[in-house]
């Protein structure tokens, strides 16, 4: 359930994310989602990639600051209304959002997601299995737009 | 005019015999009531009747800031606390201020030289003083507004800060006396821009500028800007505070009282004296003091002692500006910082100390303080209000540590230039 998200500490200068981007590639790592988090003088990068634990690693040789994180993955019908629904679901259960990034594939809209607790979130959504779906790190990897 | 030109004038001879007699008291009187000095002159194998004369000062030991914190708060002090009339201190590292006290005799002793510095930067008792250094434990304040008093001017003790309402007072109460910081000075004269007054409707004639180091072209900048007469005056809270020595009208170097407070400039490394005209450490001796005599204090300023004759008739040895450090101590706005209070302020924050740059600039006419912390692998989080947080956490404690502003700016690892494995601290853009 949970997924294993590499964020990296960015300053805001010109050639940081290249690098970063050009170290996974060379790799063959993936990259499935991702979503920079941007202040005045540095970002946060974020990532669900398809070998996070080797991305870690070479980026970390590389002198970045790391860090991988446990995050989750929902998926709802890829409908008007339906990502307010969802968050009212976990607003309703006390969940709130530190942060979330988004995209479709095709029928399907998937959230990657940071609560404050990951544990009572994947209870709030099993409960609501019917409206809302958990998606695994190897389900999200293999995602391809059809 | 000279305020007191039996000591300021004096010949070589007579200062000498005055300074070795004076030498000779503190000595014995350290020995007495100072542990610190005198386990150190045992240590020596020395004993008072050693030291006859200046000729013997070298013979005497070294003190350092760091006695004065290792002796903190009280532990160098000469005279009991009920004879201690004031306090004043500096910040330090880890929060240590260096304290230092005062009998009464020693407020009027720094009155006295104050006075001195006043008279010989051209204040007379028809002067109207606006005094815009800190008061507080800061030195600065309540040591010109002493002299000042006694010097008979009228005071308008401001204190620092409050641009606007310094100019607006300035005009209103027709200072004639400006004492701040150099910078502060070019600050006021920008806002004074900003706010459409001319300082040539002012009454300033006079300015009487220190406790940061400034330079001629600074100089020539203050005076077209605010049409006064810049004086540099000098002190260090450990010695007694402004008015340990002064430029007069001449502008050649500024006068040391040392009829209280003997100079030597000496190698910081062999801590050998120097020769006549040559660069080194400014050394005091205060030979007058009874609640903290401090035997050759090591200031870390570097300069140079001329003894030749001045023009203003003043006898008293002059030295050069300012000409730097031989330590890393930086002083900003006014405030002694040195990179290791801010090391320690990071060094509590983790487990592991990050790489840091310090950078001084001089923007507007006022120094700024930036530090760069490099975000490693402890501080770092994948969520931006943890990474805000940290700055501000980092922010605060500098500032409660410094007393100053700073601005704190995260940056990514291996950013800070490392040469020969060790970083580089600091970078000094002021271009004093």
């Amino acid at each position: 359930m949970l997924i294993k998200q590499l964020s990296v500490f960015l300053e805001n200068k010109s050639g940081r994310l290249t690098e970063v981007t050009k170290t996974l590639g060379d790799l063959d790592i993936n990259i499935s989602a991702l979503s920079i988090a941007d202040t005045a003088e540095y970002g946060i990068l974020r990532m669900i990639l398809t070998d996070p634990d080797k991305a870690y690693k070479a980026l970390k040789e590389k002198g970045f600051s790391v860090r991988l994180t446990d995050v989750l993955c929902i998926a709802t019908p890829h409908r008007p209304g339906e990502l307010a629904k969802a968050l009212d679901i976990l607003s309703k259960n006390g969940i709130s959002v530190e942060y979330m990034y988004a995209f479709e594939v095709g029928e399907k809209a998937f959230i990657v997601i940071k609560t404050a607790d990951n544990q009572k979130t994947i209870d709030t959504i099993i409960a609501h299995k019917d409206e809302v779906e958990l998606i695994n790190a190897d389900e999200i990897c293999q995602i391809r737009a059809k | 005019m000279i305020w007191n030109e039996y000591n300021e004038c004096m010949s070589r001879e007579e200062m000498i015999k005055l300074q070795s007699k004076r030498l000779c008291e503190t000595v014995e009187r350290v020995y007495h009531n100072v542990p610190f000095y005198r386990k150190k002159m045992q240590e020596m194998g020395m004993e008072p009747g050693d030291i006859r004369g200046i000729e013997d000062l070298n013979k005497l030991p070294f003190t350092t800031k760091q006695d004065l914190r290792d002796n903190y708060p009280f532990g160098l002090f000469a005279v009991p606390m009920s004879e201690v009339m004031r306090l004043h201190a500096s910040s330090g590292t880890t929060g240590k201020p260096t304290v230092v006290g005062y009998s009464r005799k020693d407020i009027t002793t720094w009155s006295e030289v104050v006075a001195r510095c006043l008279c010989a930067a051209g204040v007379r008792k028809n002067d109207v003083i606006q005094i815009a250094y800190g008061y507080g434990l800061f030195t600065g304040g309540l040591g010109l507004h002493y002299g000042s008093e006694k010097v008979g001017a009228t005071v308008i003790p401001i204190s620092g800060g409050n641009t606007q309402k310094q100019i607006q007072i300035m005009r209103d109460f027709k200072s004639t006396v400006l004492a701040c910081t150099p910078s502060y000075a070019l600050y006021l004269a920008e806002t004074m821009e900003e706010m459409g007054v001319d300082p040539k409707e002012l009454s300033l004639r006079v300015g009487i500028f220190g406790a940061e180091p400034w330079t001629e072209e600074m100089r020539k900048k203050i005076e077209s800007k605010l049409h006064l007469k810049a004086i540099d005056i000098f002190g260090l809270s450990e010695i007694v505070g402004p008015g340990v020595s002064c430029e007069c009208e001449m502008q050649n170097g500024l006068h040391i009282n040392e009829d209280h407070f003997i100079p030597e400039t000496i190698n910081p490394d062999t801590l050998e004296t120097v020769s006549e005209g040559e660069v080194g450490e400014l050394v005091f001796t205060t030979i007058t003091k009874e609640a903290l005599p401090l035997l050759r204090y090591r200031t870390r300023d570097l300069t140079v002692l001329h003894y030749d004759n001045c023009p203003c008739g003043r006898t008293l040895v002059r030295m050069e500006k300012c000409k730097g450090r031989s330590d890393d101590m930086l002083i900003i706005r006014g405030v002694n910082v040195f990179p290791s209070q801010i090391e320690s302020v990071l060094l509590n924050m983790g487990e592991t100390k990050p790489h840091y740059l310090l950078i001084v600039d001089r923007i507007n006419n006022l120094d700024t303080l930036e530090v760069w912390v490099e975000v490693d692998e402890i501080f770092f989080s994948d969520e931006i209000r943890n990474l805000e947080s940290l700055s501000a956490k980092i922010k605060h404690q500098i500032e409660s540590t410094l007393g100053i502003s700073v601005k704190v700016k995260l940056v990514e690892p291996k950013t800070i230039e490392r040469t020969e494995g060790k970083s580089k601290r600091v970078i000094d853009r002021r271009k004093l």
